[in-house]
């Protein structure tokens, strides 16, 4: 099928590029994973934690985390939640379809090219792992080079809503700490039960000399990040990924704004340090 | 073999404790090694006891007919099980299911009541304890009613 | 004659200049009467500009009153900054064909004549300083502001009669201006007579003044401007000591004052469409009649609801929220984002508040009572 792009020069920042569907698989009963492919055999270049802005077109454009590796050569990938009128659109799309893809944007998990000696722990909530699947990637590969350990801490409402469940087995073959529970289990479930906070105290990771990734609902990330605290991780050791209503991209739409914070640009992983502040004031 | 008395010390419930309440408590205490389903708890039934989980996981539950056990979560090493043996009229509100092997330090809550009655301040020492544990797993129900995950987000 | 040159114009060189920047190419705009406002409006001649015209603002007022006078530039600021010029109110980017499996994607061209401004104030120039930051100096360029920005030819006239609104002084901003424009204007009328100092900033005004009759300027035409200048400063009224300022207010986020002036804001965004450096934007996609998408970028506003939308609501429900933001970004935040202050002392957002809500006065109230927070949050009223 024949396809084209037109674009003037230089092409502005808020014109996107066309990806075809070239795979989808479903995560969950509302979570979709799309694999995209650049019409112009474009790859995009980007650092785990970053987000690209996808175009359902006709419908609207959403910030979206990568939740590929950017080790892997294979097509871009990014597992959406049907949240809204957009990521309706997008997890609705079908093998073949094109959309618009703009980025990458914003600061990322500082885990792409930084391997340490010491303990990493991920800490997610929810579809909040799919914004941390490719650090978790990198990360497992780094400890089989001899970098630190890697615990992958996962917390879900119930236990078909868990994303990435082939994932976290092969983390866990790989050599990874994954410890996942549920806030309401289902028959047939025999794991844990309980608020992701409880799988921290146990998980074995070196709490005085860590780094910790977190990304899930905000209120869960304040109790994880005050639970980790309370064990004795420094609060400067954790990150957080911080969600507004990004609508550029590029800082010039104010939309994503958290005080001093431009959030596409300056976020959305944010040192828990500067965001917990931020994150206790109301309505900010 | 480690004596009850640094079993006891070594657990997290106890961090703090002075050495004449380590005593005391580890008086009241023996070590316990539960088969998987073995019930820690059953609800209805009377509160005599108390665990300090050393190693395995514990399901507290509730049974409904027809529906079997309903796990409202699960507790591991380092939490204590019950709080019944604490607050008349001393039964048990819930289960408690081992979901492993578990190993415990059981601890007779009549003993304690009574030690804690002789010396307020060993029952000082332990009712913040147990308000500590209370306090943290209160929180965290709390949360988890929320039903943060359910709240979009993508 | 080169940069930095100064050269002294009468009123008929003013002509001839506006005259020769449209020859230039340049479309010319400049302000002018209309609707009872001094608006920004094409401009064919000398005759076109507000002659006479003199302003008298205060919060929640504005109107125009005519003098016998024959001075062009005696007045402070109408409504419409030189904002929509550069970056526009509506923008439609790119179009696209969505057929099956086929897309065509085609950038939607932005070519408006080179723009000359004749008769922008100092304190619009120095907001043309502060949307630059945003939209040319940060990691991404936006080129369609780029182009219309770099192809632009800015004039400014420094103020005379600044309006009770106004404090450009305290801001750094006016009533003179010292850089960022292409030709700088002081209108001078004493002994001398009715004339314009004029400073050349750029090669462009060079060409621009090709053909212009005028005499290089002396100590005298200095002298005049200084005292225009002074008595500007001297007739500003409304002050806002800035000395700190963005501390005291990104400390003060629960203070009982975000609750009263929340009793008085409608949320209506007046502020924000008036201001001459609020940037936001919604990006949003529409289908036309023959079935193309076509992005659209449009002005919003921090005091809609939908402005922070977060899938399943807003973050900043409330007045007291929404104002906060506006004000505390202007004034705190802007600094931290963009290395700078997001306000020019242009006095606007006091004028065109319905309700005459002033800026300076909440800003004060709030320094004046650093410390102060509300026993409880009443910020759970809604204003929905």
């Amino acid at each position: 099928m024949a396809s084209a792009t037109e674009f003037s020069v230089p092409r502005s920042a808020l014109t996107p590029a066309l990806y075809r569907v070239v795979a989808r698989g479903r995560e969950t009963a509302d979570v979709v994973t799309l694999w995209l492919e650049s019409l112009d055999g474009e790859r995009l270049s980007f650092r785990s934690g970053q987000f690209n802005m996808l175009s359902a077109l006709g419908v609207g454009e959403v910030a979206v985390s990568v939740s590929g590796s950017p080790s892997d050569p294979g097509p871009l990938r990014h597992t959406v939640r049907d949240v809204g009128a957009v990521t309706h659109a997008l997890c609705s799309c079908d093998v073949g379809d094109v959309i618009g893809v703009r980025g990458p944007f914003g600061t990322d998990w500082g885990v792409t090219g930084n391997a340490t000696p010491h303990d990493t722990v991920v800490v997610a909530g929810g579809i909040g792992l799919a914004p941390l699947r490719g650090a978790v990637e990198e990360l497992a590969a780094a400890q089989r080079e001899g970098a630190g350990r890697v615990f992958v801490l996962v917390g879900a409402r119930e236990p078909d809503q868990m994303v990435f469940l082939d994932d976290l087995a092969e983390w866990e073959k790989a050599g990874v700490v994954v410890l996942i529970t549920v806030d309401r289990p289902a028959p047939g479930w025999s794991g844990r039960v309980g608020l992701v906070t409880t799988l921290l105290a146990n998980a074995g990771f070196d709490a005085r000399h860590c780094r910790v990734l977190i990304c899930g609902p905000e209120i869960m990330m304040r109790f994880t990040a005050r639970a980790l605290n309370e064990l004795g991780v420094d609060l400067a050791s954790i990150w957080v990924s911080l969600e507004r209503n990004m609508q550029c991209g590029l800082g010039w739409c104010g939309h994503c704004q958290l005080g001093p914070l431009l959030l596409c640009r300056d976020g959305p992983v944010v040192n828990y340090l500067e965001a917990s502040a931020l994150m206790n004031e109301r309505e900010r | 073999m480690r004596s009850i008395d640094e079993l006891v010390a070594a657990h997290p419930f106890a961090a703090g404790l002075n050495d004449e309440h380590l005593a005391l408590v580890a008086g009241c205490a023996h070590n316990v090694s539960l088969d998987t389903d073995t019930m820690l708890c059953v609800e209805g039934a009377s509160a005599d006891m108390f665990y300090l989980l050393r190693r395995g996981h514990v399901s507290i539950e509730v049974h409904q007919a027809g529906r079997g056990p309903i796990v409202i979560e699960t507790v591991g090493p380092g939490d204590a099980v019950g709080w019944s043996w604490l607050v008349p009229p001393y039964r048990w509100t819930f289960d408690a299911r081992a979901i492993q092997p578990v190993g415990a330090l059981a601890i007779d809550g009549a003993c304690l009541r009574a030690k804690s009655l002789e010396d307020t301040t060993l029952g000082f020492a332990l009712l913040s304890r147990v308000t500590q544990e209370l306090l943290e797993r209160l929180q965290a129900t709390r949360v988890r009613l929320l039903d943060l995950y359910g709240e979009p987000r993508g | 004659m080169s940069v930095g040159a100064s050269v002294v114009l009468r009123v008929d060189d003013l002509a001839t200049l506006i005259t020769r920047l449209s020859e230039l190419g340049y479309e010319v705009k400049g302000p002018v009467v209309r609707a009872g406002a001094i608006v920004s409006g094409a401009l064919s001649g000398v005759g076109d500009l507000p002659k006479g015209v003199h302003d008298e603002q205060g919060p929640g007022e504005y109107r125009i009153a005519h003098g016998d006078d024959d001075h062009l530039f005696d007045w402070a600021v109408g409504p419409s900054g030189w904002k929509p010029e550069f970056f526009p109110p509506h923008d439609e980017l790119w179009r696209a064909r969505v057929g099956d499996g086929h897309v065509e994607l085609v950038e939607i061209p932005d070519e408006p004549r080179p723009l000359a401004v004749v008769g922008a104030r100092p304190c619009e120039a120095a907001a043309l300083g502060v949307l630059d930051r945003v939209f040319i100096d940060g990691a991404h360029r936006d080129t369609r502001y780029v182009e219309r920005r770099e192809n632009a030819f800015v004039a400014v006239v420094e103020c005379s009669s600044p309006a009770a609104t106004c404090f450009c002084d305290s801001m750094s901003s006016g009533p003179n201006i010292e850089v960022g424009f292409d030709l700088a204007l002081t209108e001078l009328d004493d002994d001398d007579g009715h004339r314009f100092l004029a400073r050349v900033g750029s090669v462009r005004a060079l060409a621009a003044l090709e053909g212009v009759a005028f005499v290089l300027a002396s100590a005298v035409d200095f002298s005049a401007r200084d005292a225009v200048l002074e008595g500007a400063r001297r007739r500003m009224v409304r002050h806002l000591d800035v000395d700190g300022l963005a501390g005291v207010l990104a400390r003060n986020l629960e203070h009982p004052r975000w609750a009263e002036v929340a009793e008085r804001c409608l949320s209506c965004g007046n502020c924000t469409l008036v201001c001459p450096t609020c940037f936001c934007s919604d990006v949003r996609d529409a289908t036309d009649l023959d079935g193309d998408v076509v992005r659209q970028r449009t002005w919003s506003s921090c005091f809609s609801v939908d402005h922070s939308y977060l899938h399943g609501g807003a973050v900043r429900p409330t007045t007291q929220s929404r104002y906060r933001q506006w004000m505390t970004h202007k004034l705190s935040s802007w600094w931290d984002q963009f290395d700078t202050t997001g306000c020019v002392g242009c006095g606007r957002c006091v004028a065109w508040c319905p309700v005459g809500i002033d800026l300076t006065e909440e800003a004060a109230a709030i320094v004046r009572f650093d410390g102060v927070t509300s026993v409880t949050r009443p910020s759970v009223r809604s204003h929905l």
